[in-house]
C-alpha cells in the first residue's frame, strides 16, 4: 500500500469513528435539543485547540452478542486542549454510541484523561451524557465506576474539576459529579438521581416526572447539588469558560493575574445599606460596588440565597467572596447556607484563592426543624473551614455582627489576617433587643410601665454595644473604615498577604463535621 | 419571573428583620412529638404480614408487620405495652413513609388483672 492509500485508510477510519452512533443516532440527539460530544467539546475549548485520544479504542466483551458490536470509540470521546490558553483536559460521553453507557473501554479512557490530568496539573472537565451501567459488562461496568470515583477523590484539591451534565446522569454515576468541585446543569437537558421516577414508581408508588425529580432547576435551587445553572448549552460553555479565567491550573499555583480595573460608576457603595439594621439590602450590589470592573460570578445563586458565594476580582487577583445577604432570610446562617460557604471556603482555600468575607449577619436561625436538621453540625463546618483555612483572610463587618455568626463569619478569632468595620458595625453578642430583655429583665418586668422601660434599656444597650468601637479597643477589629475607603482597605491587604505562609500541626487530615 | 420586592418580617432574637422569606422556611411543617402508640412504617414499602389481630395484647417490642422494603422484609415492632386498637392496612397494600399501619391503646383490662393476680 502506498503512504497515499494508508493515509486514505486513517482517514476513512478517522471519519466512521467521528461519526459515533450513526447519523441517525445524531438526529434523535439532537431532537432532544442536545449537542454531539464532539461539537460540545469544541464549542467549550478554543478554537481548533482540541486533540483527541483513543479514538479507535474498542470493547472486549462477549457476553450477550457483545462480539458482534461495534461501538465507536466505546462511547466517549477524550483529550485536551485550552480554554482561554489555560490547558484543560477533557472527556465527553457519546449518547449516541449504545445510550453512552460505561463498560470497561469505556471508563479506560475516562480514567486515562484523568490521570493524564493529574499527572499534568491541568483542570479536569468531564461532559456526561450517560443511560449508565453497561449491563451487559457486568461488573466490570462497576469496576469502571469504581475507577473514576477513586481518581475524583485523589485529584479532589489538587486540579480543578468541573463536571457538566448534559443529559441523564443516573445511579452510581452521579457520584462522580458530587465528587468534582463545579456541577453545571441545563435546564430541560440535565437530569440526576440515584432512583429514577421509574423506580420510585414501582417501589414506592409515589409519580414524579423526571424534571421534578433530578432536573437542572431542582438541583439548583432544592438539592443543592449543582453550582451553575443554564438555559443552554451555549450558555453553559460561557458559564465554564468563565470559571475557568478565574481558577488556577492546579494547588500549587495562583490564579492568573488581570488588568486590575475599577468598578463601574453605578454602584455607590454609601448608598447601599441601609444605616437601621433590620433594614434589607442585596449584597450583591456591594460587592459589585468593590469588585474590580464589578465583575461577579456567583455560584450557587438559587441554592440557599442567604449567603452568597463567588468569584469577583480586587486589583487584578481573583477574590473568593463570601457574604450575608440581607435580602434573604436576614441573611441568617442555617443549615444550608453554611454547607453552601463551608465548602466554597474549602474550595478557595485548597486553590490558593484569598477569601474575603462581608457580614451582615444577625446569627443562627431559630427552629426546631434547623435543630433537628442537624444545624449544630452544619453550622460547625464554617467555623471549621475558615480556621481551617491558610489563604490570605479579610473580613469586612458591614453592619451586624451578632453572636456565634460573628464567630463564625471570618472573625479575627479564627484568625482573619485583617478585620475591617464600618461605622455601621454593631458587633455584639446579640442584638440589643434580645440582649436587653435579658440583661434588664428585673428592671422592665418591676417597672410601671414595663414597655418604655424596654425601649429605653434597649436604647441604653445600643448606644453602649452597637457600634464598631468596643471589638477595636479590644483589637479585634484592626481599622473602623468608611465605606468609600473598602477597596483601598482591601486591595492594601491582599497585597501585603501575598506572601503569607504559616505552619500547621502536621496531620493525615482533620475530620471535618461532614 | 417570581416578585422579588416580597418583603416579610422574620424574628431572630427579638428582633424583626424586614426580609424575603426562602420556600423551605415558609413550607417547613410543624412540629408534632412522636406518639408511642402509632406504628408507623419508617419507610415506603410492602405489607406483607400481619401478625397481629384487633384487640389483642401486645409487649413493648413485639413484632407486628412485615413491611417489603429495600428488597428486605422489615420488622415492625411495638414501642409500649398495650393492645391493639386498630389495624390500618391489609396484606399487599403499598404504604408510604410515615403511615399509621397500626393504632394501640393502653390495655386496661391486662393492667387491672395484673394486680389482681399480685
Amino acid at each position: 500500500m502506498t503512504l497515499e492509500k494508508k493515509i486514505h485508510e486513517l482517514n476513512e477510519k478517522r471519519r466512521k469513528a467521528m461519526l459515533g452512533g450513526g447519523e441517525q443516532a445524531i438526529e434523535k440527539q439532537k431532537a432532544m435539543g442536545k449537542r454531539t460530544a464532539r461539537e460540545r467539546i469544541t464549542e467549550l475549548l478554543d478554537k481548533d485547540s482540541f486533540t483527541e485520544y483513543d479514538m479507535f479504542v474498542e470493547h472486549e466483551a462477549r457476553d450477550f452478542d457483545m462480539d458482534k458490536k461495534v461501538l465507536p470509540g466505546d462511547g466517549v470521546v477524550i483529550g485536551t486542549g485550552t480554554i482561554c490558553g489555560t490547558p484543560v483536559a477533557v472527556f465527553a460521553q457519546d449518547f449516541t454510541v449504545a445510550g453512552g453507557s460505561l463498560g470497561l473501554a469505556h471508563a479506560r479512557k475516562i480514567t486515562k484523561i484523568m490521570d493524564h490530568a493529574l499527572r499534568m496539573r491541568m483542570p479536569l472537565i468531564g461532559i456526561n451524557d450517560s443511560g449508565g451501567a453497561r449491563i451487559q459488562e457486568g461488573v466490570n461496568s462497576l469496576y469502571g465506576y469504581g475507577e473514576i470515583f477513586f481518581r475524583n477523590t485523589l485529584a479532589s484539591g489538587v486540579i480543578p474539576q468541573i463536571s457538566v451534565i448534559l443529559g441523564p446522569c443516573a445511579g452510581g454515576a452521579v457520584y462522580s459529579p458530587a465528587l468534582t468541585d463545579f456541577v453545571f446543569v441545563v435546564e430541560n437537558i440535565s437530569k440526576m438521581f440515584i432512583t429514577g421516577p421509574e423506580v420510585i414508581k414501582t417501589v414506592l408508588g409515589e409519580e414524579i416526572s423526571m424534571e421534578d425529580l433530578g432536573g437542572a432547576r431542582v438541583h439548583s435551587e432544592v438539592s443543592g447539588n449543582a453550582h451553575f445553572f443554564a438555559k443552554t448549552e451555549e450558555e453553559c460553555f460561557g458559564q465554564i469558560r468563565k470559571l475557568i479565567t478565574y481558577i488556577p491550573w492546579d494547588n500549587t499555583h495562583k490564579a492568573r493575574m488581570t488588568e486590575p480595573a475599577e468598578p463601574k460608576p453605578g454602584y455607590d457603595i454609601e448608598k447601599i445599606v441601609s444605616d437601621d439594621p433590620t433594614m434589607p439590602y442585596d449584597v450583591k450590589d456591594l460587592i459589585k460596588a468593590i469588585a474590580d470592573n464589578s465583575d461577579f460570578l456567583e455560584i450557587q445563586e438559587m441554592y440557599a440565597r442567604n449567603i452568597v458565594i463567588g468569584f469577583g476580582r480586587l486589583g487584578g487577583r481573583t477574590t473568593g467572596f463570601v457574604a450575608n445577604q440581607p435580602n434573604e432570610m436576614a441573611g441568617v446562617l442555617d443549615v444550608d447556607s453554611s454547607d453552601k460557604a463551608a465548602r466554597f471556603i474549602r474550595y478557595c482555600d485548597a486553590f490558593n484563592i484569598p477569601i474575603v468575607t462581608l457580614v451582615d449577619v444577625p446569627g443562627y436561625l431559630p427552629g426546631i426543624d434547623q435543630e433537628h436538621a442537624g444545624v449544630i453540625r452544619h453550622g460547625a463546618k464554617i467555623l471549621y473551614s475558615y480556621s481551617e483555612a491558610t489563604v490570605p483572610k479579610i473580613t469586612v463587618i458591614v453592619r451586624k455582627a451578632y453572636g456565634g455568626g460573628y464567630i463564625a463569619m471570618a472573625s479575627r478569632h479564627l484568625r482573619a489576617d485583617f478585620v475591617f468595620a464600618w461605622p455601621t458595625a454593631e458587633i455584639a453578642v446579640m442584638g440589643p433587643e434580645g440582649a436587653a430583655n435579658i440583661i434588664f429583665r428585673k428592671e422592665i418586668t418591676t417597672a410601671e410601665n414595663p414597655e418604655e422601660m424596654r425601649k429605653k434599656k434597649v436604647q441604653e444597650y445600643k448606644d453602649k454595644f452597637a457600634n464598631p468601637y468596643v471589638a477595636a479597643a479590644k483589637g479585634y477589629v484592626d481599622a473602623v473604615i468608611e465605606p468609600s475607603e473598602t477597596r483601598k482597605m482591601l486591595l492594601h491587604a491582599l497585597e501585603v498577604t501575598e506572601n503569607k505562609s504559616i505552619p500547621r500541626p502536621h496531620k493525615k487530615h482533620g475530620i471535618p463535621p461532614f | 419571573m417570581e416578585n422579588r420586592e416580597e418583603y416579610k418580617i422574620l424574628n431572630i432574637n427579638s428582633t424583626q428583620y424586614k426580609t424575603k422569606l426562602s420556600r423551605k422556611f415558609e413550607n417547613r411543617t410543624p412540629f408534632k412529638p412522636a406518639d408511642p402508640f402509632m406504628v408507623k412504617s419508617f419507610i415506603p414499602g410492602t405489607v406483607v404480614d400481619i401478625l397481629v389481630k384487633e384487640g389483642q395484647e401486645l409487649k413493648h417490642g413485639d413484632v407486628v408487620i412485615i413491611l417489603d422494603a429495600m428488597k428486605m422484609q422489615n420488622r415492625l415492632k411495638t414501642h409500649v405495652d398495650g393492645c391493639v386498637k386498630k389495624i390500618n392496612v391489609k396484606r399487599g397494600d403499598k404504604v408510604t413513609k410515615g403511615a399509621v399501619l397500626l393504632e394501640m391503646e393502653k390495655d386496661i383490662s391486662s393492667a387491672s388483672g395484673e394486680s389482681e393476680g399480685a
